[in-house]
């Protein structure tokens, strides 16, 4: 039962993997910066730094309490005959936890990490717009209160967890690597920032086009999908052995299943966009690798590789076209693809567990006391538990996520004033240039 | 519009809940969900076309 302490070398194995985690926050980090303009390089790499920093910081005052572990304490009601597990009673500041090596240990540094992970997704999809001080207090909303609460429903056995034990509906929703808790979460919460936003100036036109504004620097964006890939295995490993049960040894196939769900995403991308316009597409490919290693997340300790690679292949094309489609359909103002990757790629990454997971192992998100080992195999209606899921995210996580945003907005508006915009949020925001000593635009740094 | 497309995300998820809870059998709960579900895209749509750019601030 995750709850109880963990074999040494399991224990072990799982810090190894924790410790990777911030690589991806790093990779994202300098993807949005690759991606964003260079008058506001230096904004959001200080923004993302920021943004750990809060999302650390609440989450150890608050979120923790709201967000709890299975097997602790926590609230239930009774509805329908049934026990719904809605939120944690952990008090806050970590005060109950005991820094043994038990999983409940591990989780807080892990939860770290993903919260922090998760409040990087918004930032992409608000460059070059969002005022510092408005994107951490959105960030302390995420990680204080939207992420933990949706949070403890998948990995604390909350009621969505419960789903198996209480209705049959296989076990209940599952998700190793967070695709919901972490990528869907931040997605919807990205989609709420370009919403309360708006789009950059220009960026629509009267006469219906909407000319590309290209990222600044590829070389940073194609690294950051490097060291994603390396945040990501760790990310992937440690959730399959804290939230399901899994061994270290799995590790091995969740990291092959993690590489080649991110391939194929990034071959397919890379595909689509050359048969469309002629060459491939450097930033759509890299946004088809973190679609590809997104999609990977639920199901990489469920499913073999060459169903890895599918998966990343569909990645690879519904992020593409999702990425067209909000971008001159939707009007929905992105620079960093967040939308497509997290939200779309991890909505596809929930369904994909349904369609493809196969469970050759007891799956413990509820603790093994719970579900008898004869639910190895295949147990009907994971794919309703699946959707409740996704409804969950679309139903509640999106309207409360904005809700929230729109209240923040109010009191404190989160847009940069259009001289802000058009000096670039470095000068603006930071008093200094990303890259003083390479003026290719002199409007971009005017002294102040 | 906003607003009612917000409501209406919220509606397809109370939908979903109700039909955890009420219904005993799997078709039934099944239905329900997807029915639920489609209201949110609904929803959803409605909230994408409240957020497109106003024409007047195009130009």
């Amino acid at each position: 039962m995750p709850a109880s302490k963990l074999a040494d070398a399991t224990a072990v194995a799982c810090l190894f993997f924790i410790f990777l985690v911030p690589l991806a926050a790093a990779g994202l980090a300098i993807m949005n910066v690759g991606l964003g303009r260079s008058r506001s390089a230096g904004h959001m790499m200080m923004a993302s730094l920021c943004s750990l920093a809060v999302a650390a910081l609440a989450y150890f005052v608050c979120g923790f309490g709201w967000q709890g572990y299975i097997g602790r304490p926590a609230h239930e009601m009774l509805l329908g005959g049934k026990s719904w597990n809605w939120i944690a009673a952990e008090p806050f500041f970590f005060r109950r936890l005991d820094f043994n090596g038990s999983a409940s240990s591990l989780v807080a540094p892990f939860q770290i990490f993903c919260v922090g992970l998760a409040s990087l997704i918004p930032l992409g999809s608000g460059a070059d717009r969002w005022r510092l001080r408005a994107s951490c207090l959105s960030t302390a909303v995420l990680a204080a209160f939207t992420y933990p609460l949706f949070a403890h429903w998948v990995w604390g056995g909350g009621w969505l967890a419960q789903l198996g034990v209480n209705y049959g509906l296989g076990r209940g929703f599952l998700d190793a690597g967070g695709a919901s808790t972490i990528q869907v979460v931040g997605g919807l919460s990205a989609l709420s920032a370009t919403w309360i936003l708006g789009p950059r100036r220009g960026k629509y036109s009267g006469d219906g086009m909407a000319p590309a504004i290209p990222g600044h620097n590829g070389v940073l964006v194609l690294f950051g999908c490097v060291l994603a890939l390396v945040g990501w295995m760790g990310l992937n490993s440690a959730g399959a052995i804290l939230f399901t049960g899994g061994e270290a040894s799995g590790a091995a196939l969740i990291v092959i299943n993690t590489m080649l769900a991110a391939s194929a995403s990034a071959l397919a991308a890379a595909f689509i966009t050359k048969v469309r316009f002629g060459k491939p597409d450097a930033s759509l490919t890299s946004n088809g690798w973190i679609g590809g290693l997104v999609a990977s997340s639920a199901s990489c300790a469920f499913v073999s590789p060459a169903e890895a690679v599918v998966i990343g292949s569909i990645a690879g094309v519904l992020v593409t076209f999702s990425i067209e489609w909000l971008e001159l359909r939707m009007e929905v103002d992105d620079p960093g693809g967040a939308v497509s990757v997290h939200a779309v790629g991890g909505i596809w990454s929930i369904l994909a567990l349904c369609v493809f997971g196969h469970f050759l192992r007891p799956v413990s998100n509820v603790g093994l006391d719970s579900l008898p080992e004869a639910m190895i195999g295949t147990v009907s209606g994971q794919w309703l538990a699946q959707l409740i899921g996704v409804a969950t995210l679309l139903g509640f996580v999106l309207p409360v996520t904005y809700g929230l945003n729109r209240l923040l907005n109010r009191f404190y508006p989160f847009r940069v004033s259009v001289e802000g915009e058009r000096q670039g949020m470095d000068l603006h925001e930071l008093g200094a240039g990303a890259y003083p000593e390479y003026v290719t635009h002199t409007d971009e740094f005017l002294p102040r | 519009m906003k607003v009612v497309g917000f409501l209406m995300l919220l509606a397809g998820w109370f939908l979903v809940l109700a039909a955890i809870v009420l219904f005993p059998s799997q078709a039934f709960r099944g239905a329900f969900v997807l029915s639920g579900i489609a209201v949110e895209i609904l929803g959803l749509v409605l909230a994408f076309r409240s957020h497109l750019v106003p024409r007047e601030e195009k130009g």
